[in-house]
């Protein structure tokens, strides 16, 4: 199966303050290294503040990365491209009341992209953004619109169409379907599965709702503080969790068949700015040891072919 | 009784004089101790309702009720000065954003000691420190003492939600009403409040409203449930029987949704259409138009109570729980 999306110990970080040699910054990823196959949906799950979305602009390159390699379909050079490859990979935003520009028509929405990278005139390009309209489930009598004239759910739509329009192999959603209401969730989702099959899309799929990743997606990367903790087939992952996190974190996700008894995890999300030493995870893990304290684990292989950043299970 | 609300009705001025109808007739009771869940999709009413339960609702509304009866206290008509000496003290509510419902320009201890001052009279003024403190530890704040001279904007948003549960609760109410209480936070901290507010309405035994767009959260935190739409309460129950054993179609295609539900990525159920617009909402049955099972008597009449083994729906047509 041919690799789609390689990623090499990549790292963010932000500057906070200071400058010069006194220069400060906060280290939103490190050591992120996974690669994604054709044709497959991985879900990126973790808490807020644990850089699902700053993974996502990196890919995009919607902001650079201070270190470490990006390849799209083995292809060295996307890594020191500036600008996003656009025509191969493409991203659905979250909000879909901040993400469409409030004066543009529809049909103006979803053609940006073909007038942007001048693949089509404008006649054209508002054809292919009518059809696109309807393979996304929209009437075609609303290109003339704007974006307040229409609820959440359809504004997503538009928001796929727009990502779609330049037909990229990979599409990256970072929690397309949390500011929508249930019923319409389920809209969207179905929509992305079969929008999937019809553009033989690969999908990064980004959420905190592990009852969408557990419906979804095939391959499952965990993610806290920065870094990958735990990386592998979701149907292992959910069913028999390795690391500390991700227990605690299916155990805490509300499920209408009941949860299984635990105790909540303690504390929070430490701050990224200071982060704890040793393994990122030890002030809030049931089972931590000195040694946690102490040595970072490394990402290592566990049961079931996944990778784990433990060094006790 | 905590509760009483027969025929509560809401409805809004409009431009050309005529009244848009966000609730409609809507009518339930709640006893001492009960944990209800409220549940809809956004713009159904649900957050309405629990602010006309407080007197809170918005001026330009125009409220109408049969009857309403907090906690012995009979309120004879929508003014908000009757609710004085309830909201706040044997009511209290806890907001779905802390970080805007707590004062930024004032330390935790002040807004603490505010509820005190006007609904504690039990205790003086020497007493507030150690109540507080101790309030602080109910809701898991480790290092109360320190925390009592935060800012706000020094606290994460779960600590936030902490300190406006411990606000609600510094004056000891009857009935909590928490109004999406951990939408605004992650899975592990959503946890972690309601595993809290689980344990102190125990502890109290108070009352809860629980109001919620999550199934999952309601199945967990509370023992029975109603679910709204488009400004009614549709279905009503035991929360284990209503999620397992829906009735009305509106509940049974809201749990196909869930991804939940299904398997593999298998196709999901989707309710078909959007919620009516409160300008454009049907003459009789609300859900009539999206419904799979609806019929010409659907447009014509309004829908009745059924009752089965599991639960009670505002339908004609209610989902046949016999065959499952």
């Amino acid at each position: 199966m041919m690799t789609v999306l390689k990623v090499e110990n990549l790292a963010k970080h932000y500057p906070i303050k200071g400058w010069g040699k006194k220069q400060q910054s906060v280290t939103a990823l490190k050591d992120i290294s996974f690669e994604i196959n054709e044709g497959e949906i991985v879900a990126l799950v973790g808490e807020s503040g644990c850089g699902k979305s700053t993974l996502a602009k990196v890919l995009m390159k919607l902001t650079p990365a201070t270190s470490g390699r990006i390849e799209l379909f083995s292809e060295h050079d996307y890594q020191d491209e500036k600008t996003p490859r656009s025509t191969d990979i493409q991203m659905v935003f979250q909000d879909p009341y901040f993400s469409l520009n409030p004066r543009k028509k529809l049909w103006e929405l979803i053609a940006d992209p073909l007038l942007i990278q001048k693949k089509a005139s404008k006649e054209d390009a508002k054809i292919r953004a009518l059809e696109l309209m309807e393979r996304v489930g929209l009437r075609t009598n609303m290109a003339d619109r704007y974006p307040h004239m229409i609820s959440g759910g359809q504004r997503q739509r538009i928001g796929i169409a727009r990502a779609l329009i330049l037909e990229p192999r990979v599409l990256i959603c970072d929690e397309p379907i949390s500011a929508l209401d249930v019923s319409i969730q389920s809209q969207i989702i179905n929509l992305l599965l079969e929008l999937r099959q019809q553009f033989s899309l690969t999908l990064l799929f980004i959420t905190h709702d592990l009852t969408v990743v557990r419906y979804l997606a095939e391959k499952v990367i965990v993610m806290y503080l920065g870094e990958i903790v735990e990386w592998g087939d979701k149907e292992a992952l959910f069913n028999n969790p390795s690391h500390p996190y991700t227990k605690a974190l299916l155990e805490a996700s509300p499920s209408i068949f009941g949860q299984k008894k635990h105790s909540p995890l303690t504390g929070e999300l430490p701050s990224p700015v200071n982060p704890p030493s040793g393994c990122a995870f030890h002030p809030r893990c049931p089972i931590a040891q000195e040694s946690c304290r102490q040595k970072r684990p490394l990402l290592r292989e566990g049961d079931d072919k996944r990778l784990i950043r433990c060094d006790l299970v | 009784m905590i509760l009483s609300v027969k025929n509560l009705n809401v409805s809004f001025p409009a431009e050309n004089g005529q009244c848009l109808k966000a609730i409609s007739n809507l009518s339930f009771e709640l006893k001492e101790g009960e944990t209800l869940g409220m549940v809809g999709e956004s713009g159904c009413g649900k957050s309405l309702t629990n602010l006309c339960l407080m007197g809170l609702w918005p001026t330009q509304a125009i409220i109408e009720f049969d009857e309403l009866i907090i906690l012995g206290k009979k309120i004879p008509r929508p003014d908000p000065k009757l609710w004085q000496d309830i909201r706040g003290s044997k009511v209290s509510m806890i907001f779905q954003d802390p970080m805007s419902a707590l004062n930024p320009t004032m330390r935790v201890r002040k807004q603490i000691f505010e509820v005190f001052r006007f609904h504690r009279n039990d205790i003086n003024k020497d007493q507030y420190e150690d109540e507080a403190i101790q309030l602080l530890n109910d809701v898991g704040i480790p290092d109360p003492q320190k925390r009592l001279d935060a800012y706000p904007y020094e606290l994460s948003g779960g600590m936030a939600q902490r300190i406006m549960i411990a606000m609600a609760l510094a004056s000891k109410p009857q009935l909590l009403i928490a109004d999406e209480p951990t939408t605004a936070l992650d899975v592990t901290i959503q946890d972690q409040i309601l595993t809290v507010l689980r344990e102190l309405i125990e502890k109290y035994r108070m009352a809860l409203i629980l109001v919620t767009h999550d199934l999952g959260v309601v199945f967990q935190n509370t023992e029975n449930i109603q679910i709204m739409y488009a400004g009614e309460i549709i279905e009503r129950g035991k929360t284990k029987d209503v999620i397992h054993h829906p009735s009305h179609p509106y509940t049974d295609g809201l749990l196909k949704s869930l991804p939940e539900s299904q398997k593999n990525q298998a196709k999901l159920y989707s309710i078909p259409g959007v919620v009516p617009d409160i300008h454009d909402r049907p003459p009789f049955c609300q859900f009539a138009p999206r419904c799979p099972k609806a019929q010409d008597l659907c447009d014509k009449e309004f829908p009745i109570w059924h009752k089965n083994n599991f639960s009670t729906a505002y339908c004609h047509f209610p989902m046949d729980q016999d065959n499952k």
